[in-house]
């Protein structure tokens, strides 16, 4: 049987919630919105009609309870997928997060374990402004005992959700609202690993190493770099615990030039993280410092002008690697790049 | 009853707050207003009603269903325009959008997109009222979904703990997003719920601004009498999608009422009935809607000519 086929990153979602509940009866969808009939853009689309009221139903205004009440479902065996359409809304569920989830089963001695994930969107939308527009992958990998991931393509969409699902550990996945559009191919049966970047792009000039949009943002950067000859490789670290160290150490030992472009703000983020992790496992073959890009040191702002300067994009990428290998400046005039109206759609 | 003056007043600020909405509706779909829009329309009353009944300046807070309340505390289309279209000459410069409008200098303190959010911030000014020995009452306007929110409750009890000066206004349109009352509620009715603490507690019709003028003067009353939170439930109609300018009776998850019924939960409408069975001559309402009109009509246009915040702004204003 062929199962390749093209969809786009709000049916790989879709995908992997039927296939998952389908195969495993403990599997259950539930949170805000999930069962109305826009279903979290889609992404719920159909459960409640294939799998009825009980696996997969809307909840009152009560993150923090919920949060709790997936937890508690958890370490009772069953697999709850909690749903957010903001991440948000998480920050009011962090005393379970940062309290309970992540310390449980290391206080129980490894008696217990937590097989739930936390499904959120982050990132820009229409004027999404300062409450709904964070990605906070960066706090949550702070707490040893959750596991993060940030998928980019169909096929991680898919894949990555499956495997987070059988994880035996708490993970929250973020899903960026941007590439809820993009095409790609998805093999039903290509199994993936938490805990493994892949090289999306190979090149010799400098590694870019990407979260979730920004390597979107970091394909468009290549192909402008590409016409003056410098081939960026483009590492996506996909899951930011555990995290892959090999694979994006060893790209920029061969480049000798890294940026890391995170969908966060750079103080105290994961960007941070990467540099360090990259210092360390790179410092001899550097040729120059790592170069780290992200929000800027402020709260979203709602207005464009001031949104586009916000958060990072193409161009901030392509000039982070001019001044990394001392070129002039591209003319960049005439180039189209990604925005609300804009936005990728693949396949990627 | 109130007097004809004071119901014409009344009148003035609710067609301001429609005709700015109304405004919205139409310029929305040119995509120049780059901002989610959370309208109140059916909702106007209860804003305009209960600031009506405040004494000027007094601190109050609401949601980002804030539309209403923002123009009933100032008055300042201009700057709301402004805010909705980005421009520097908005209340937020352009940072804010629709969803955080807020002006300090009227004693609009904050409105915010976290649902419930800026309830227990209600009670913390009205601790520091009591804290300077004023009985000055704050108030603060939340959706029904809100009161699931833990810190409704936590907000709640620690309100009525203290006695403090605090009036909770509930906007009770049965909705959170596309979910039903009975899908999120375990519970008979808010005001039931909320009867076991030591707050007052009123009810009113929210598409009424008649009935919620009284309602608020019958509880600032009682607060003034005896010390304690007030808890006010009013129930309206939302007329449109969740969030955006469209009508969603298609999208099946409720049924459009009749026209007889929409006239009824309408309260611009329900207004000018009272006023024209009161005797007022109905070129007197005509004179009143064009003057708001003009009004809403400059502060949309002039918002379009205002420049943008320049970039330095990006990075003003996060610490002092
Ligand atoms: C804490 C939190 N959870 C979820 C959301 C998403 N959300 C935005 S508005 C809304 C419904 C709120 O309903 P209600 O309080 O009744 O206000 P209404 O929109 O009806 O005015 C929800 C769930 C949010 N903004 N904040
Ligand atoms: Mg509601």
């Amino acid at each position: 049987m062929d199962v390749k086929s093209l969809m786009t990153f709000r049916e790989a979602l879709n995908l992997a919630l039927v296939r998952e509940m389908e195969e495993d009866p403990s599997v259950f969808v539930f949170g805000l919105d999930v069962a109305d009939h826009k279903r979290i853009f889609g992404s719920t689309q159909n459960l409640v009609e294939k799998f009825g009221t009980e696996r997969c139903f809307g909840t009152p205004l009560s993150e923090d309870a919920m949060t709790g009440v997936a937890l508690g479902a958890a370490i009772s065996g069953l697999r709850p997928v909690h749903v957010h359409i903001r991440a948000d809304f998480l920050l009011l569920a962090m005393n379970q997060i940062g309290n309970m989830m992540s310390n449980l089963r290391y206080m129980s001695g490894g008696k217990l374990t937590i097989p739930l994930v936390l499904r959120a969107v982050i990132g820009r939308g229409w004027g999404q402004s300062a409450q709904h527009s964070k990605s906070l992958h960066g706090i949550f990998a702070h707490f040893p005992g959750l596991k993060v991931v940030v998928p980019t393509t169909p096929q991680d969409a898919y894949g990555l959700l499956r495997a987070s699902i059988r994880d035996d550990n708490p993970v929250i996945f973020l899903e960026h609202r941007w590439l809820y559009d993009i095409s790609g191919e998805v093999d039903e049966n290509e199994a993936a690993a938490l805990g493994q970047a892949a090289v999306r792009r190979e090149g010799d000039a400098v590694t870019l190493v990407c979260t979730s949009w920004m390597n979107v943002e970091a394909l468009k950067a290549a192909e402008i770099l590409s016409r003056r000859g410098v081939e960026v490789e483009i590492v996506d670290v996909r899951t930011v615990t555990p995290l892959d160290e090999e694979t994006i150490v060893s790209s920029v030992n061969r480049t000798r030039h890294c940026v890391v472009a995170d969908y966060d703000w750079i103080f105290c983020g994961f960007g941070a993280e990467l540099a360090a992790v990259i210092g360390q496992g790179c410092f001899g073959r550097l040729k120059r410092p790592v170069e780290r890009l992200g929000f800027a040191p402020a709260p979203c702002p709602t207005t464009r002008p001031l949104e586009n300067l916000f958060y990072p994009s193409a161009p901030t990428i392509i000039r982070a690697v001019e001044k990394l290998l001392g070129l002039a400046e591209t003319d960049l005039r005439g180039e189209s790049f990604y925005s609300y109206e804009q936005r990728f759609k693949g396949p990627f | 009853m109130l007097d004809k003056k004071e119901a014409l007043s009344l009148y003035q600020k609710l067609v301001l707050v429609r005709l700015a909405e109304e405004t919205i509706r139409e310029e929305y779909f040119k995509d120049e207003m780059k901002t989610p829009v959370h309208l109140g329309i059916g909702a106007e009353a209860i804003s305009v009603g209960v600031c009506h009944c405040l004494p000027s300046g007094t601190k109050t807070f609401g949601t980002y269903r804030n539309h209403a309340l923002y123009l009933a505390v100032t008055g300042d289309t201009d700057g709301f325009f402004a805010e909705l279209y980005g421009r520097l000459s908005g209340p937020g410069k352009g940072k804010a959008g629709s969803m955080h409008l807020c002006a300090p200098e009227h004693g609009l303190m904050a409105t915010s997109a976290v649902v419930g959010t800026t309830i227990p911030l209600a009670v913390g000014a009205a601790l520091a009222n009591a804290y300077r020995k004023t009985s000055d009452v704050v108030t603060v306007f939340f959706g029904d979904g809100a009161v699931e929110e833990g810190a409704f409750w936590e907000s709640l009890n620690f309100a009525s703990l203290k006695r403090l000066p605090v009036l909770f206004v509930c906007e009770d349109n049965g909705l959170a997003i596309h979910a039903h009352a009975r899908e999120r509620r375990g519970f008979r009715s808010i005001p039931d719920a909320v009867r076991a603490f030591e707050c007052h507690l009123g009810a009113g019709d929210g598409s009424d601004i008649v009935d919620v003028v009284q309602s608020t003067r019958a509880m600032l009353g009682q607060m003034s009498q005896e010390p304690k939170p007030g808890f006010l439930h009013f129930t309206y109609f939302r007329f449109l999608e969740h969030v955006g300018p469209r009508e969603d009776f298609d999208a099946g998850y409720r049924e459009k009422p009749s026209p007889q019924e929409l006239e009824r939960l309408d309260p611009v409408r329900r207004l000018e009935r009272e006023l024209l069975r009161r005797g007022v001559a109905p070129s007197a309402l005509e004179t009143i809607r064009a003057e708001a009109s003009a009004k809403v009509r400059r502060g949309a246009e002039e918002a379009q000519k205002a420049p943008f915040a320049p970039p330095a702004e990006l990075t003003t204003d996060v610490w002092t």
